[in-house]
């Protein structure tokens, strides 16, 4: 899809906004690849096919393809209904619509009657800057984690979003993807594979672990490159299963760092932050965490970059919120 | 029996024991309740033949196979009533009428709300009004998707009408021509609070229908002549391609001189004395 000739290559529109976002095009694309394969996979989408990279899936298979409409909450109960018969149905739509407008239809009729549906919130956190706070969703690990029986996976990049999808073809019960825009820099090789609830470790760090989830592991790796570089002992877990939250690799992490720090695109309220805390205060490891993500308030507007660095959600920005720590755990 | 034939012609003989299971539905609901000592009569008492006309008349069901992938699905929109459907599941052997002497007892699988995941021949969980028409109408794509010949019937309260969700469904049923699926709203004129139109009026109700692109029908929702043939005609109309609703004009109450039409019977028990009078009344011995 092109934009009209005689405009700038600069220049996009809706439909060739998807060029620009790749893990997108993988969404839409893992799942044909798994429909091709022969899964019994059914999509759809609630008007957002151009935004989310359905798209590509409905070009491949336009009989397992379902449009909504913009209606989230029908869109979640037809889904927990179409399960029953045996197929496996992958909806997405903004992850604000997703897990905040369609909570109870999550948690009553996907959650509680335990059926194979996989939800995908897209764009979530900030990732949509400046649309503002409705499509901002800083509460969506909060909830979702929150409702009985249902995984959480949030994927760091492109690779890991494929090998997330194909790790969930034979999950049992229902799974909410949290991904945000397709930007996300590359962390992971294409064909990599992902085990559901098993993190994935990046060094280990006797000063400190990083604990970061989706759209934040690449920036917590290059944070954590500069601050070994300085001289700190600093390790990194991808935490892409928040729920069933890999407790080994935590404790580990808590046992073997002094100071543990988790990264979220999210409010620390609930979320990532709020899951490792219970879990090490349980087990009464004597570690100190700093929780490090939006601080129980509304986002601002602006564009997504300047967002993150003004949260320090960048990675300099998580750079600087490690070193305040470091220098403050050293007190 | 096996598989159920809609296509029979309706006989007085069918008629007159679709009749009697629907009394012995109300008295099997006035027993649970009695258990439970609170629940929903008059939800149930107006939607007896409905359900009976339903599991005795017309969908297909296989005795004892409750998941029988051609079976005939059933979604309980008003899933406060489902005492009066439990007694229905147990005669088609999906599980030990026994069972429901312990109805609501502490870890029981039967509660005010049926609960797919433990109680077999519910197709789908219900209690949250206005969710019911949307996970029906997946069944109904799952059927098509997978060309498999059943109908999906949804009962709907009118009440669940206010929710906004409903009309999200019925958008998306008709824009899916989705013809296996048949909507009965079961008018009794009441929710919680009182009368309908006075709570939040749905009418004129065939006219909001037919707008959003369905087939419509009325019918007397206590006359089983007339809903055995009307429900059999519809399941039997496989070239349909619109979704199609019943209007079924009922009595909340329905049978219990003093709780028809009184909405204080929407939720309610009855101590010893007043229950053996209200199943003699049912009975038709007092």
């Amino acid at each position: 899809m092109s934009v009209a000739p005689g405009l700038q290559p600069e220049s996009w529109h809706l439909l060739s906004l998807l060029e620009q976002a790749p893990g997108l095009q993988a969404l839409g694309d893992t799942l044909a690849d798994l429909a091709d394969e022969g899964h019994p996979v059914v999509v759809g989408t609630a008007d957002l096919k151009y935004s989310n990279g359905l798209v590509r899936f409905q070009d491949r298979h336009p009989d397992k393809y379902l449009q909504f409409g913009i209606s989230e909450q029908h869109m979640v109960s037809t889904v927990a209904g179409l399960a029953t018969t045996g197929l496996r149905p992958y909806v997405a739509t903004f992850a604000s619509f997703m897990a905040l407008l369609a909570c109870e239809q999550i948690r009553t009729d996907v959650a509680y009657t335990r059926q194979p549906v996989r939800l995908i919130g897209h764009h979530a956190g900030i990732t949509l800057g400046f649309y503002g706070t409705s499509h901002h969703a800083t509460e969506d690990l909060a909830i979702t984690r929150s409702i009985a029986g249902l995984t959480v996976i949030a994927p760091a990049d492109t690779a890991a979003l494929a090998a997330a999808l194909r790790a969930s073809v034979d999950h049992p019960g229902p799974v909410y993807f949290r991904i945000g825009r397709g930007r996300d820099p590359d962390v992971y090789p294409a064909g990599t594979t992902l085990e559901i609830g098993k993190a994935i470790e990046h060094g280990t760090g006797s000063d400190l672990t990083l604990i970061a989830t989706g759209s934040m592991v690449h920036p917590a790796l290059e944070a954590a490159a500069a601050l070994t570089a300085d001289g700190y002992s600093v390790g990194v877990l991808d935490m892409h299963t928040v729920k069933p939250l890999d407790e080994t690799a935590v404790l580990k992490a808590a046992r073997g760092s002094r100071l543990l720090m988790t990264v979220e695109e999210h409010n620390v309220l609930g979320g990532l932050g709020g899951a490792v805390a219970e879990l090490i205060t349980e087990h009464g490891v004597p570690v100190r965490l700093h929780r490090h993500g939006i601080r129980d308030q509304y986002s601002l507007i602006g564009p997504p970059t300047h967002l993150y660095r003004h949260y320090r959600l960048d990675a300099a920005g998580v750079e600087t919120e490690a070193r305040d720590l470091l220098h403050a755990g050293t007190r | 029996m096996t598989a159920q034939t809609p296509a029979e012609p309706a006989d007085s003989e069918l008629i007159k024991r679709i009749e009697e299971r629907a009394l012995f539905a109300r008295l099997e609901t006035v027993r649970l309740i009695s258990i439970a000592k609170t629940g929903h009569y008059a939800s149930g008492f107006s939607c007896a033949e409905i359900l009976a006309t339903l599991y005795y008349g017309v969908m297909r069901l296989r005795r004892g196979e409750p998941d029988w992938p051609d079976r005939d699905r059933f979604v309980f929109g008003k899933g406060h009533a489902a005492a009066t459907l439990y007694p229905l599941l147990a005669d088609w052997d999906f599980f030990e009428a026994a069972e429901l002497d312990e109805y609501t007892r502490l870890g029981n699988a039967f509660g005010d709300h049926p609960d797919m995941t433990r109680i077999p021949g519910i197709d789908f969980s219900s209690g949250s009004l206005g969710h019911a028409l949307s996970t029906g109408t997946g069944m109904a794509l799952g059927g098509r998707l997978q060309r498999r010949p059943y109908t999906t019937f949804v009962l709907l309260g009118d009440g669940e009408l206010h929710e906004g969700q409903v009309w999200e469904a019925a958008l998306g049923a008709a824009h899916h021509r989705l013809g296996r699926l048949v909507a009965i709203v079961d008018r009794n004129d009441h929710s919680l609070d009182g009368r309908i139109d006075g709570v939040t009026g749905i009418e004129p109700l065939l006219d909001k229908w037919r707008a959003f692109g369905w087939q419509t029908h009325e019918v007397d929702g206590h006359d089983v002549p007339a809903l055995l043939t009307l429900l059999r005609s519809l399941a039997q109309d496989t070239g349909r391609d619109r979704p199609a609703v019943v209007v079924a004009n009922t009595v909340k109450g329905k049978g219990i001189s003093y709780m028809e039409s009184e909405f204080g019977w929407h939720l309610g028990w009855l101590a010893e004395q007043d229950e053996a009078n209200a199943l003699a009344e049912l009975r038709g011995t007092r």
